[in-house]
């Protein structure tokens, strides 16, 4: 087939139609009846408690990563000892949401999309239509609550963990003070700070869950197709993750001056 | 499974005589492929209307369309006397209520066991758990798989899928099922035992259905069947009777090239046609 620039334009602008169709759905679902409640629990613990592992050591390392790289840059100023501020700003304002964002979407994003492709290739969603129930509605909308519900908790474990980390290496190998870790991280923190790290992983889980399903839901073509959709998922969701972090730092930079 | 309980409002059109599906120069298309091509054809109360045809002939997508599962290019479709065109989603979900429908692959849901696959649609109700659980095990005893009832539909044979398919499909008394393929991909015998629970709901509760088939053999059995309530046997109908609720409509490459009974099919002097069922 010859490849035609209009219908190329015309697919994308198509699938930024359906993407945001799906998305505006599954919000408005929270406001109304009926509201699939077990279902949301399930992938609460689903997406929450199993992401625990990987957001935990991700963190962990991180911090103690960032911590023996911020030392030997301070050194030379002579400034070891604002390694805790370092580690504590890095991690709670950017390095903590966007990277649990990252490990829950690799995780997440494509386990949706597989899900929902999977049921998809094998008619299951047709046939939950057919028997009288809105796939937005029972697939959706749960993972997408279920997502930005649990996100906002696993980025904070993920900040604690990176600071422990931070904390745990400045300590064995730096031989710096613990209190003093603390203490300067500590002092560092303004609201700002803690707002913007807590606001991204909101538009992170949005992103995740309505990514995730809508690549899912538009699966076609058997096996290979579910296939194909996860990894379109995983891409987009990062992707897109990324993208929005920059826009929201900009915007929070704009707030709170910092 | 018992005899169906007809609604008021299914009652009134019951009465009204008019046709329980009705396609009006239906025409649809797929990245500018036509699959259906202005299909025209009526159903009526208590019918049952076999679709045959080559594969890639439309069927399933005629199948989709008669469930609002997919809006057609162009023309009008009617079930139970109203327009699909003109009923908003949450009409088209009730409109649901009143259809079952068995898919080509069963399309059971993987993470369900085969009591929450045929409960689905009661539990969707928030029908009362006790009188859900009488219902999936009538359901169950009617497609005779009452002992698969705690198992997943990976532990399945293709054949009990179907069969549990079908149980998910009429547990509702729905007044309109469809078949899509319901014998597909089965080897013969399993094929039979499928082909006399339709004839077998057929016969019992009389509902009118859709059903695509590519076995003529199937399509023949429904045709020439009937199911024995006395014996509870499916048998031969006697003097080579042909069961007059029965009828055909044969699909070609978007097209309908036939649309009459038994006796007309058989008789038929359409080169194509003769070809196809001989």
């Amino acid at each position: 087939m010859r490849f035609s620039p209009e219908a190329y334009a015309k697919s994308i602008v198509a699938s930024v139609q359906e993407y945001s169709l799906l998305s505006g759905r599954s919000l408005a679902n929270i406001f109304s009846r009926p509201r699939y409640m077990a279902d949301i629990f399930t992938q609460m613990d689903s997406i929450g408690v199993g992401s625990l592992p990987i957001v935990v050591l991700t963190g962990f390392f991180t911090g103690c990563v960032l911590a023996l790289q911020a030392a030997v840059s301070l050194k030379e100023f002579g400034a070891v000892n604002m390694t805790g501020e370092l580690v504590t700003l890095s991690m709670v304002k950017e390095l903590g949401p966007v990277l649990t964002g990252l490990m829950v979407s690799g995780r997440n994003a494509s386990g949706m999309a597989s899900e929902l492709g999977s049921m998809k290739v094998s008619e299951q969603i047709d046939a939950m239509r057919a028997l009288g129930t809105d796939p937005t509605r029972k697939l959706v909308t749960p993972r997408l609550v279920a997502t930005v519900f649990m996100l906002f908790f696993l980025t904070i474990i993920s900040d604690a963990c990176g600071i422990a980390g931070g904390a745990f290496v400045s300590v064995t190998l730096l031989k710096l003070n613990a209190a003093t870790f603390f203490h300067t991280g500590y002092m560092s923190l303004e609201h700002g700070d803690v707002i913007e790290g807590l606001v991204k992983p909101i538009f992170s889980g949005f992103i995740i869950a309505t990514i995730g399903c809508y690549y899912g839901l538009k699966t076609t073509g058997g096996t290979r197709g579910v296939g194909k959709s996860t990894t379109q998922a995983v891409v987009a969701s990062s992707v897109i993750i990324i993208l929005v972090d920059f826009l929201v730092t900009q915007a929070m930079i704009g707030l709170f001056g910092r | 499974m018992a005899e169906t309980v007809v609604s008021p409002e299914m009652e009134k059109f019951i009465a009204s005589g008019g046709p329980v599906v009705e396609f009006d120069d239906v025409s649809i298309g797929f990245e500018g492929h036509d699959v259906l091509s202005h299909v025209s054809f009526k159903v009526a109360y208590g019918e049952t209307r076999i679709l045959l045809g080559p594969a890639g002939g439309g069927k399933s997508v005629l199948m989709k369309l008669a469930n609002g599962l997919i809006e057609p290019d162009s023309g009008e479709i009617r079930i139970f006397g109203r327009s699909l065109r003109e009923m908003n989603e949450k009409e088209i979900f009730e409109m649901r209520a009143h259809v079952g429908m068995v898919f080509q692959e069963s399309a059971l849901f993987d993470s369900l066991n085969v009591e929450d696959n045929v409960a689905y649609r009661l539990v969707e109700e928030k029908v009362d758990p006790k009188e859900i659980r009488e219902r999936v095990l009538e359901a169950l005893r009617f497609v005779e798989l009452e002992h698969v009832i705690d198992k997943f539909p990976s532990e399945l044979s293709g054949g009990m899928r179907r069969r549990v398919s079908i149980a998910r499909a009429i547990i509702s008394d729905p007044d309109l099922i469809l078949y899509d393929s319901p014998t597909g991909g089965l080897d013969p015998i399993t094929s039979t035992t499928i082909m006399e629970l339709v004839i077998k709901q057929r016969d019992v509760s009389h509902t009118t259905c859709l059903l695509i088939t590519h076995r003529l053999q199937d399509a023949f059995t429904l045709a020439t069947h009937r199911f024995n309530v006395q014996d509870k046997k499916v048998e031969k109908i006697a003097d080579n009777g042909i069961d007059p609720s029965t009828k055909f409509l044969v699909l070609n490459e978007g097209k309908i090239v036939f649309d009459g009974t038994t006796l007309e099919l058989t008789h038929t002097k359409d080169p194509w046609l003769r070809e196809y069922i001989e």
